[in-house]
């Protein structure tokens, strides 16, 4: 379980779900979990675009994302901002499915990336999702405080100064950066468990926002880490596990919530 | 005197194709309170809005201590009329305060001495100390309004806005409200500006009104503006204005013979006029 070939899903496992936390925690806090739902599915074409032209799959995610952030903030200034989610996300399925209709033999590439990969992570890999994981760490330490107050109270945001433009295209920039580093290795269902499942556990159990980071961060890893070694004695596809083990954190903390008010 | 806080000067702003506010002017001195007093949709919220900068005017000018509000945003404090309404906000109610002063900041927040013994201040100021480690999701409407008075005053602002501060609160919590308002103005010397739909309850701590109509406005004195010709004016047709003891009734709708009856019964239930 700690080969050499595991040692790298085991480093990239980790970095994943410590973004995933830190990115998650925005995800629950403004409610754009459709957004986090719509970018990786939106997104997943991009990998089995490149996987097609023999390129990186990084580098095709990379671009998918920014052509959906963008797209999503052309559509979200016309109006209102779930319609526009579901339209993007529709419409990158659908190249996604004329791209796929191209190849033949993609059954089992789309598979994990569709439902995650655990032993897909090359030596070559590891690099660029560390320095991305790095990068997103950096981007919400820095806007931690205007995107909590934005992702709350807006007006009182605006008077701070904060321009609620700005804070969109930071958060949705850093999203995107996470749902690609991620969905190679958690695949594109699983990508959004992840994002959501820890963070709302962790807000149904405290409201202090430092300490919801540092629980998102908690019930994240273990989740990944608990989903590789299950995933790893089963032989079971990775995102089967994140997504049930996901689900019941958020499950366990929200009836604990619920019992704990009454 | 000194130099008003706040100037506003011919003041036009346009919503939706729809002409919001026209022409409205008045002057806010510090260690003044101005209120601003309209019915539902004369166009409170917008005139505050507008005033901040959430919302772009037509023409006109607002100046906030001689400057345009975006270079004083330092000085200004706002308590919006609609708060929160989510449970499941990660905020307790001294990291909403908190957030008052250094929101705007990048980087994460660190503990600091000097801080927390501010926010300790604000929250002892609005009387939420018993709430402060709640979440702000889980308060009542009149807590969270304390709440977010507490975020503006943290700052400890020279123009405190508060957007219909007593629509939700007792009458006891609204009286607390008003002594509070009459502490900031008159003994720190803050100027404020309350919007609400009925004048009574702020008439003890008042120094100014405004009075809004259908987007235009009569400013000055209650004495001043309180007057049939004043507000007649501003309905466009004869206007009863009643005091009974310290009360006011201003009836837009009723002919003067009629608005004797109307004002007894209003009268002998003070409480629950408004
Ligand atoms: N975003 C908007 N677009 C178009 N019209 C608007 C908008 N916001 C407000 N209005 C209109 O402007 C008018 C004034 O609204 P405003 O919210 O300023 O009233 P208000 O005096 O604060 O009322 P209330 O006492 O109910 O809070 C209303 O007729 C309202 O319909
Ligand atoms: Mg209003």
């Amino acid at each position: 379980m700690f080969s050499s070939f595991m040692i790298n899903t085991w480093i990239a496992g980790t970095a994943i779900a410590f973004v995933a936390a830190f990115v998650g925690f925005f995800v629950v806090a403004r409610r754009s979990a459709f957004a986090a739902h719509a970018l990786p599915l939106g997104a997943f074409p991009g990998a089995a675009a490149a996987n097609l032209m023999g390129i990186n799959p990084l580098i095709g995610l990379l671009i998918f994302v920014g052509i959906g952030v963008f797209l999503l903030r052309q559509l979200v200034r016309m109006g209102r901002r779930d319609v526009g989610t579901g339209l993007v996300l529709v419409l990158f399925l659908g190249m996604g499915a004329l791209l796929l209709s191209m190849t033949r033999e993609y059954a089992p590439a789309v598979f994990s990336l569709l439902f995650g990969e655990v032993l897909g992570v090359s030596d070559a890999d590891l690099l660029p999702i560390l320095g991305i994981c790095a990068l997103v760490v950096m981007g919400i330490s820095l806007y931690f405080r205007p995107l909590l107050l934005d992702s709350t109270f807006p007006d009182l945001a605006a008077l701070q100064g904060i321009r609620a433009a700005r804070m969109d295209l930071v958060f949705l920039t850093l999203l995107a950066l996470v749902t690609a580093t991620a969905l190679p290795v958690v695949g594109a269902f699983l990508v959004f468990t992840l994002l959501v499942g820890p963070p709302a556990a962790a807000q149904a159990l405290s409201g202090n926002p430092m300490r919801v980071l540092m629980l998102s961060v908690m019930l994240a890893e273990g989740c990944i880490w608990s989903a590789i070694v299950l995933s790893y004695w089963t032989n079971w596809p990775i995102g089967f596990f994140v997504g049930s083990i996901g689900a019941g954190l958020f499950t366990v903390a929200r009836s604990y919530r619920h019992w704990n008010q009454r | 005197m000194s130099d008003p806080i706040l100037s506003v000067a011919h003041l036009s702003v346009d919503l939706g194709g729809r002409s919001i506010l026209r022409d409205v002017s008045f002057d806010l001195y510090p260690g003044q309170l101005c209120a601003l007093i309209g019915e539902n949709g004369a166009g409170k919220t917008t005139l505050l809005r507008s005033l901040l900068g959430l919302t772009a005017q037509r023409s006109g000018q607002v100046l906030i201590d001689g400057a345009p509000a975006d270079q004083r945003r330092a000085l200004v404090g706002y308590v919006p009329q609609k708060i929160a309404l989510d449970p499941d906000i990660p905020l307790r109610t001294r990291d909403l305060v908190q957030l008052g002063l250094d929101g705007h900041r990048l980087g994460l927040p660190l503990f600091s001495g000097r801080k927390k013994a501010l926010v300790d201040q604000a929250l002892y100021a609005v009387g939420a100390e018993a709430f402060a480690d709640q979440r702000v999701g889980e308060l009542s409407g009149g807590q969270q309004q304390r709440a977010v008075i507490a975020h503006a005053l943290v700052r400890q602002p020279r123009l405190l806005i508060l957007d219909e501060p007593l629509a939700n609160l007792d009458f006891g919590s609204a009286n607390a409200l008003v002594a509070l308002l009459g502490t900031l103005t008159h003994i720190q010397h803050i100027a404020v500006l309350v919007t609400a739909h009925d004048m009574n309850p702020l008439l003890p701590v008042m120094d100014r009104l405004v009075y809004l109509v259908g987007g235009q406005a009569a400013t000055g004195s209650v004495d001043e503006v309180v007057r049939p010709e004043v507000l007649g004016k501003l309905y466009g047709h004869p206007v009863t204005v009643l005091r009974h003891g310290r009360r006011i009734l201003v009836l837009p709708d009723v002919a003067a013979e009629d608005a004797e009856a109307c004002t007894a019964a209003h009268m002998s239930h003070p409480e629950k006029a408004d």
